[in-house]
């Protein structure tokens, strides 16, 4: 291609602008022109005008976001692109990046958040939500907003974060578009319905910027997602814990030959699975149903054994769910605790019961139909990924806790978990799609990492062990692992042991909570080794925590917190504030679960 | 072999500091429950094997967890004789640090199996609280020194065990790196400062095994030895001792120029000369064994290949002592004589079967804990014997009725049961502990014995002694080469079988069969053992009878060990 033809489409440029477009790309070779376009493309997507120019907030749409695994982010950038491409003047910011000074001259915001740890906003959201919630929040009486919750019912704190948004906004004199609207995780149904439905009201409320069309950067997102996953072949389902292991972990490894995919150490892959075909028959059983019968969910009609094997989340207890079966049992039990407000009570109660415990204790006559409109639909579950493309090509490993206990009276299962370790083989194919972790990241090569990972949290720094060996990087790893036992629980002992033979991992501290009277955790050995973590700190070390988030990551926390304000001498809430500062230059970095 | 000529542990040795490495280093390291690599070859000096469990090894290669690395280790008993606090508090040792079970070794000592690294520190310190030790019980030193414990002729043992106890206290080494490792924790020294008087910086190029031995019972197999000192008794005493040496068992399969082989009469000595003549055996042997290659480093090939003139020579020269001529003797069995035997003081001792050595609470047989009853009550002596067996020694007539009482209680009363074959059994350690081991040994004969049995009652020979050692490889621990009927593990469930020793240990053994199973080695036996039932001259033993009757050939030196079986 020598010139920019205009051609018979219609372009999105004026003369003015095709003239300088062609003047910067005259004369560059095809793998420069090829560069461009993938820069310009990069610009478009990332919404980052190349000189900003200052907008007019009465005419445009600002959408913000929310988002720890890229669910809001994508719902948020659907609804940017698509008023866009309507010709409205929309503005697609993450909280993280939107500076609180312009919210008092913000018109229109659409904002959609996710809840995460127990009711906490996602991590980009931290900084916003703490400065909504503050004396500092100015006064909003020109705004009018709507604001999308995602989340989990089996949450106790569902669309807490969302919730909270929704009603300071208003509280601080904005006025909302529409109501709110919680989603839980399928929310793809009530997503669409909302930008839908805020699309129809921007006519009303913002000029179109321009006659023509903008020129609509079609981002390019993974091929595969929720919707259509890629069906990776399983190479290896190998148990590394030992036979006489209290637990069952399993080193899981995906072929992603032929898929393109690719991911960076620290992302995610979600994993789409059936139910426990036992669980399905029991729920039958219990139930009275005939699992030939036929059933609707939406507009699909299917058996009653595909849809409690495919469709829906019959392990995992949820509010939803809960609120249904209260109504259908009528057992005082359950609606007084619902009604109690109890949250910690129904946060254990959830913690402990799944859906067949539940219909179980609280007996009811139900039709099959009935049943199943009480059940959300089957979400996929995230795991880190335990890999480096660098050092596997075209595989992607994952670290599977398989979760398995008796209660009750008899066993239960994790969907998920289970599906990985007890049914599938070498030979047959998960459907898997990548989530992107942006905030959960490798610093450059030289920077040195601390990594605190117990139990199957020690996956992503596998990850980054593996990249950074491979890479030849030489900042110095540190890691701290634990698990129960030594001899039983010592996940990837091998692994570690040759990376630290051949320079790779540095220092390794480890922390076996059952070989000793007393139980030793990876916040006791942080401790410690106070003064050095204190140094690696000084020196500009990275942290990173991934794995449980009800315990270990509030001990680690609160650890890190005592090793700076007595390492540094400051009080505890200096300590604090230096860990939001750290949190905030992306010097300390969580993906706990 | 390293460049140098010399074999990578003689290096270790060399820059180990008289046995120290990087052991403390090692002890230290959270990451693994291994020593490194060069430690795992110090620690046998200290008494501590390195092992894993062979049962989960490739098990746990594929969960990507390290073996199941745990620790034999093995306290010196000299002479076998230890008494039953002493039993106690290894008793002890055995089900707060290891397995819960203790091994009677066929040398006398005392075993402790699967001991983790984290706690290998407080087990030899336990150990050397109850005043036994733990040093040089392996290593390239002289060994735990073996005496028989001969219970029917105290008087001698007596004075045998006194010389035991001299040439293994003389023949210790003088590092004090074990005080430092072990029992003292602090202050840790490069160890430059130790002097090994006898053995040099680099110690023995090998191991080395030393017993005394009374005839006419050869129960401490002293052709097998590098070092023996045949006891000559005169008029109730000791007149001195017949001096052997050169002997071994272990070879390795396919390897021609390793065998076992019986030690030489060197000639007599008298007793005062025993610690002499012994230094100048281990110098010699320091000074002209094979330091580059470990499978021919022993003594026996230093003799074989320089003569036994020449060693001869070199002994006189180095201990100014000049032997004299070997005064005649003449062993019979080299077995244990069983059950309650009263000695010339009128005391007396009972000879327990241990099958295989392991002392451990199965089922009806509640060994451990009957033992243990014993040693509570018990204020005379424990004896180790040679053959992986026990005896409760020094027993007043008044408390042989409360042992018995004791032994019945516990099921321990294998006097009845236990065929004449078992009751001369030997099986070394093997699988699972054992990381040398090519296929099963003490968990598996037991059941082989099963199987033999039934053909032993059918053809009336349950009584008949017949020696018969199963080693789980041709190190040969249990000493299978001397044993009528020797089986050495091949591979898993796979051995050879060697016929024809001498009952007494005096002659080695030859191949009959190679790499043969289970229905083989019984469908070989099977024949032999009917026609011996029927054929044999009135006292003749199993191996002289295949001997004569040309199953086998009479194998007459070491060298000659792996020549055809018949010629
Ligand atoms: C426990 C014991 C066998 C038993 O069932 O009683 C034993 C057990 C082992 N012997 Fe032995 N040997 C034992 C008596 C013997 C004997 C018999 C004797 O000394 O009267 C021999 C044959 C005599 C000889 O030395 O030639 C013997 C010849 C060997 C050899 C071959 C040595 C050679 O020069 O050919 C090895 C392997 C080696 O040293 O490389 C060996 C090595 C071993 C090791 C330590 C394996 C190793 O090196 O990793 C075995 C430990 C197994 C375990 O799990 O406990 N063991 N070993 C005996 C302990 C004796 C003691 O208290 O010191
Ligand atoms: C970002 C992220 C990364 C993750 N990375 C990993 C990883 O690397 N490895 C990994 O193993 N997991 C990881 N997880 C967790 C994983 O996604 C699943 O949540 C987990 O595997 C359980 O899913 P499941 O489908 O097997 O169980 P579900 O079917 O969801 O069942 C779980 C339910 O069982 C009940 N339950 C479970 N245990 C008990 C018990 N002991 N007593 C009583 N009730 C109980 C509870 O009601 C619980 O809600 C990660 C999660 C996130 C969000
Ligand atoms: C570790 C973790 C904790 C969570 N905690 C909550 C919660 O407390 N309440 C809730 O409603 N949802 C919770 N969720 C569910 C998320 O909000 C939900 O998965 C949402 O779709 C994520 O959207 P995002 O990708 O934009 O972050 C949690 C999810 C994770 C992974
Ligand atoms: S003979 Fe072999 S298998 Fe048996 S204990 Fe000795 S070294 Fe191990």
């Amino acid at each position: 291609m020598s010139t920019l033809a205009a051609g018979s489409i219609a372009l999105p440029l004026n003369d003015q602008q095709l003239a300088k477009l062609h003047e910067a790309v005259v004369g560059l070779s095809a793998a420069q022109l090829t560069w461009v376009s993938g820069y310009v493309a990069g610009l478009a997507a990332a919404d980052v005008e190349p000189a900003a120019p200052a907008a007019a907030s009465a005419a445009e749409l600002t959408v913000l976001f929310g988002s720890q695994t890229g669910n809001s982010q994508a719902i948020a950038a659907a609804l940017a692109e698509r008023a866009r491409a309507r010709g409205f003047a929309t503005n697609l910011v993450s909280l993280a990046d939107y500076r609180p000074a312009n919210l008092k001259r913000e018109m229109l915001i659409s904002l959609i958040v996710s809840t995460h740890g127990e009711g906490d906003p996602p991590d980009d959201a931290e900084l916003f939500h703490e400065f909504l919630q503050s004396e500092r929040a100015p006064k909003l009486t020109n705004l009018r907003f709507s604001v999308l919750a995602l989340g989990d019912s089996s949450y106790i704190n569902f669309c807490q974060t969302g919730r909270e948004f929704d009603a300071r906004l208003a509280e601080l004199g904005g006025e909302r578009l529409m109501p709110l609207v919680e989603c839980d995780l399928d929310y793809e149904d009530n997503a669409a319905a909302w930008s839908d439905a805020i699309l129809a009201e921007l006519p009303e409320l913002l000029q179109p910027a321009s006659s023509v069309p903008q020129l609509v950067a079609v981002k390019s997102i993974s091929r595969f997602d929720k919707t259509r996953p890629f069906p990776a072949e399983v190479l290896v389902n190998q148990k590394i814990t030992a036979t006489e292991s209290t637990k069952d972990v399993r080193h899981i490894e995906l072929s992603l030959e032929g898929s393109g995919l690719g991911y960076d150490p620290g992302d995610s892959l979600a994993v789409i699975v059936r139910n426990p075909p036992e669980l399905v028959t029991e729920l039958c059983t219990e139930l009275g149903f005939d699992a030939d019968e036929t059933v609707r969910i939406g507009n699909e009609v299917l058996s009653l054994h595909e849809a409690l094997s495919a469709k829906l989340e019959i392990t995992a207890g949820n509010l939803g769910f809960l609120r249904a079966w209260s109504q259908m049992s009528d057992a005082d039990e359950l609606s007084s605790l619902l009604a109690s407000g109890a949250n910690n009570a129904l946060a254990e109660f959830l913690d402990t019961h799944q859906i067949i415990d539940i219909v179980r204790k609280y007996p009811a006559k139900v039709t099959a139909a009935a049943f199943v409109g009480c059940l959300r639909k089957l979400s996929p579950r995230s795991y880190s990924i335990s890999s480096s493309l660098a050092a596997n090509p075209d595989e992607v490993h994952l670290t599977v806790a398989a979760v398995r206990y008796e209660a009750f009276g008899s066993t239960h299962w994790g969907a998920a978990s289970t599906h990985l370790a007890d049914r599938v083989a070498a030979g047959d194919t998960v459907d898997v799609y990548v989530e992107a972790n942006p905030r959960f990241r490798l610093p450059a090569e030289d920077v040195p990492i601390i990594m605190i990972g117990p139990g199957t949290g020690i996956a992503p720094f596998r990850a980054f062990i593996e990249e950074r060996a491979a890479r030849g990087a030489t900042g110095r790893n540190w890691l701290f692992f634990g698990e129960r036992s030594f001899r039983n629980d010592f996940l990837y002992q091998l692994e570690w042991l040759r990376h630290r033979k051949n320079g790779h991992l540095h220092r390794l501290d480890v922390a076996f909570s059952r070989d000793q009277d007393e139980k030793i955790y990876v916040q006791h050995r942080l401790l410690e080794h106070a003064q050095d973590v204190h140094r690696w700190l000084e020196e500009g070390a990275v942290v990173y925590v991934c794995g449980d988030a009800k315990r270990m990551a509030v001990d680690v926390h609160e650890t890190l917190a005592e090793i700076i304000a007595t390492q540094s001498g400051v009080s505890h809430d200096d300590a604090e504030l230096r860990l939001k500062e750290l949190r905030r230059a992306g010097r300390y970095q969580r993906d706990v679960y | 072999m390293s460049a140098d000529g010399v074999s990578v542990v003689e290096r270790i040795k060399a820059r180990s500091g008289h046995l120290r490495g990087t052991l403390a280093q090692s002890l230290a390291d959270p990451l693994t429950g291994a020593l490194s690599e060069d430690d795992t070859q110090l620690s046998k000096f200290h008494g501590i094997y390195q092992q894993d469990d062979r049962d989960v090894r490739s098990e746990r290669k594929r969960q990507r967890l390290e073996p199941a690395y745990r620790f034999m280790i093995r306290a010196r008993v000299p002479g076998g004789v230890l008494t039953p606090a002493q039993w106690l508090n290894m008793d002890d040792i055995a089900n707060a640090y290891a397995n819960g079970t203790l091994r009677i070794t066929a040398r006398q000592a005392l075993q402790l199996h699967g001991v983790i690294k984290w706690r290998l520190k407080e087990t030899v310190a336990a150990i050397n609280a109850g005043l036994m030790d733990t040093l040089a019980a392996c290593g390239d030193v002289n060994r735990n020194v073996m005496a028989p414990p001969l219970p029917q002729l105290s008087a001698l043992h007596r004075e045998v065990q006194e010389h035991a106890g001299a040439l293994s206290a003389h023949l210790t080494p003088a590092t004090s790196a074990y005080h430092e490792i072990w029992l003292d924790g602090e202050k840790l020294t490069d160890g430059r400062a130790d002097k090994e008087p006898i053995y040099g910086d680099t110690y023995l190029p090998r191991k080395f095994k030393s017993t005394f031995a009374v005839p006419p019972q050869n129960d401490v197999d002293v052709f097998s030895q590098d070092l023996g000192f045949v006891a000559i008794a005169e008029g109730g005493g000791i007149a001195g001792f017949n001096v052997t040496v050169g002997g071994g068992m272990g070879m390795s399969h396919g390897e021609p120029e390793t065998y076992p082989r019986l030690a030489d009469v060197l000639g007599f000595c008298t007793p005062g000369d025993v610690l002499k003549i012994a230094e100048a055996v281990v110098t010699t042997q320091r000074d002209f064994g094979d330091r580059s290659n470990r499978k021919r480093a022993r003594l026996k090939y230093t003799i074989e290949d320089r003569g036994v003139a020449w060693f001869r020579e070199q002994v006189a020269a180095r201990s100014g002592v000049t032997l004299d001529a070997p005064r005649p003797f003449r062993f019979v069995a080299n077995g244990d004589v069983y059950g309650w035997q009263q000695d010339d003081r009128g005391l007396w001792h009972y000879t327990l079967f241990v099958e295989n050595g392991r002392v451990k609470d199965s089922g009806e047989l509640q060994l451990m804990t009957g033992l243990r009853a014993i040693a509570r009550m018990h204020d005379g002596e424990f004896r180790l014997t040679p053959n992986q067996n026990l005896i409760i020694s020094d027993v007043t007539d008044a408390g042989r009725a409360s042992i018995d009482a004791l032994l019945d209680e516990h099921g321990i009363d294998n006097r009845i049961r236990a065929s004449a074959l078992r009751l001369n059994s030997l099986a070394c350690v093997g699988m699972p502990t054992c990381g040398l081991a090519m296929a099963e040994s003490e968990r598996y004969l037991p059941t082989l014995l099963d199987r033999l049995e039934s053909l032993l009652v059918e053809c009336q020979l349950e009584t008949s002694p017949i020696t018969m050692r199963m080693t789980g490889c041709p190190n040969g621990c249990a000493r299978p080469y001397i044993a009528e009927i020797g089986l050495v593990g091949k591979g898993p469930g796979r051995y050879n079988l060697y016929l024809g020793a001498g009952f007494a240990g005096d002659r080695l053994n030859c191949l009959f069969l190679e790499n043969a199973d289970e229905n083989e080695i019984v469908g070989a036996l099977t024949p032999l053992i009917r026609k011996y039932a029927k054929g044999r001259n009135d006292g003749e033993r199993f191996g002289d009878f295949l001997v004569r009757t040309s199953v086998v050939r009479a194998v007459a030196a070491g060298r000659d060990f792996h020549a055809a079986a018949m010629l």
